[in-house]
């Protein structure tokens, strides 16, 4: 078979053909939940979060002080295995609900935890709030959205790379260098407002300011230690991160206006989701952006009848993704079609502009 | 602003701490309600992405849009930080004999 390969720049032909498809900025489906309930799930507090947030730094100092103690054996080991884990994969859920600015009632402190988790994921704060805003707008739309993981056919090489942030570590440390000269790609300037450009070249000097930091220490010292507990967490530390993230969207629907065509529900352990912060419930997420990773759970009890059947655990997930990835390389067209219950009405066809 | 009173509602069709869209012929609007019984209006869709704000979640003085979180304060329209960039355009409201009323202007 032929395979045909889809252009999924934000600037090329299948951005335009989405638009003409009606794609682009369209309405999606939404279970039915009544005002009075959301409201209740929609109540915002800062306990959970700062109670969470105590403990994930906790124990980030712990690992990170075990690992200088234990320097230079191979106690070290373990203690940063677990240090670069919880600093470059969990910093991905604390990095995607403080975006939001659902994790805490307060601000300021939904901004503070952004902005360092933002630092610990390896991208840039500014640059990632309007992607992920176009992600929820137009999710798995092709030509729309910056943050499909597996574009078909999948490319396995950048998948299996993507375990140790590459090549979108590389590609992103890229884009800072270009952003501290004060310019931006065009595919950016196609979601970030003129008036936010100065925040992203701002941002991107002091990132590569703290890096560069960093190495210098590291040279001048004649050791490693800086890079281990900055920067390198960030590659070498980001396997957990894939496990999560993949679960999301790979290998579902593209091109539909209903989040359960194309996005996973997933069961999970407490604490997994004490580090991917709630994000199993993803369809749910994505349904209802504005409810609290706390509430995520008491969310889908509610609207769980007019939704797929969940995944009942990550190894279920990944027993479809891997089959379905493989199968894609060989035929694009081919996804795994979620089943919605019998009583519940598909998303009408989206209306042409 | 000259006056031009449209009436939109009952007072207490709108709960309190809650929002609730309001058209009038091709163009839409919110009312607001505060928890101290203070009425307040605006234009209904986000600056942002254009969706229509009454889906929100109001916080005191805060109306979150329900698609990207972009929030705007609904008393005096000013956005309050990304993705809410532009600020909202916001209208006198007056309430009398149990109606609430917009002053749509000229």
């Amino acid at each position: 078979m032929e395979t045909t390969k889809r252009d999924y720049s934000l600037t090329g032909l299948e951005s335009k053909l989405a638009e003409e498809r009606g794609l682009a900025n369209a309405e999606w489906y939404a279970c039915n939940i009544s005002r009075a309930r959301m409201k209740e799930l929609l109540q915002r507090r800062d306990g959970p979060a700062i109670r969470d947030t105590i403990i994930w730094f906790g124990l980030m100092i712990v690992s990170g002080t075990l690992g200088w103690l234990t320097w230079g054996t191979w106690w070290a080991v373990p203690c940063f295995f677990v240090y670069w884990t919880i600093y470059g994969s969990t910093s991905d859920s604390r990095w995607h609900e403080s975006g939001h600015r659902t994790a805490f009632k307060t601000t300021w402190m939904n901004d503070v935890l952004y902005e360092i988790a933002s630092f610990m994921v390896f991208r840039e704060s500014v640059v990632w709030r309007w992607s992920h805003t176009r992600h929820h707008t137009d999710t798995i739309i092709v030509g729309r959205d910056r943050e499909i993981a597996a574009p078909r056919p999948p490319n396995l090489w950048a998948i299996a790379g993507a375990f140790i942030n590459l090549p979108h570590g590389p590609q992103e440390l890229r884009s800072m260098i270009v952003h501290c000269f004060g310019k931006l790609r065009p595919d950016e300037k196609t979601y970030i407002p003129e008036s936010e450009h100065h925040k992203v070249f701002r941002n991107a000097r002091i990132y590569i300011l703290i890096y560069a930091s960093a190495i210098t220490w590291a040279i001048v010292g004649r050791t490693w230690l800086p890079l281990m507990y900055v920067g390198l967490p960030s590659f070498f530390g980001q396997w957990l991160m894939v496990v999560y993230g993949l679960t999301q969207h790979a290998g579902l629907a593209e091109d539909v206006l209903d989040h359960r065509l194309n996005t996973r529900t997933v069961y999970m352990n407490p604490i997994n989701r004490f580090f991917y912060w709630e994000m199993n419930y993803h369809v749910e997420h994505h349904m209802f952006p504005m409810v609290p990773y706390h509430a995520l759970g008491k969310l889908h009890q509610e609207i769980k009848a007019d939704m797929p059947r969940p995944y009942g655990s990550i190894w279920e997930a990944y027993k479809e993704i891997v089959p379905t990835l493989f199968k894609q390389v060989k035929d694009p067209t081919y996804f795994v079609k979620r089943e919605l219950p019998s009583h519940v009405k598909p998303m009408p066809a989206p209306q042409p502009a | 602003m000259s006056e031009n009173w449209v009436e939109a509602c009952a007072a207490d069709a709108v709960h309190k701490d809650d929002v609730m869209r309001f058209d009038h012929g091709d163009r839409t609007f919110c009312i607001y309600r505060t928890s101290d019984d203070k009425y307040h209006a605006t234009d209904g869709l986000c600056t942002h992405a254009r969706v229509h704000l009454a889906g929100g979640f109001v916080m005191d003085h805060i109306i979150e849009c329900p698609k990207h979180n972009g929030r705007f304060d609904f008393t005096t329209g000013q956005a309050k930080g990304a993705p809410a960039c532009v600020d909202l355009k916001t209208y006198p409201v007056k309430v009398e004999g149990g109606k609430v009323f917009l002053n749509l202007g000229s």
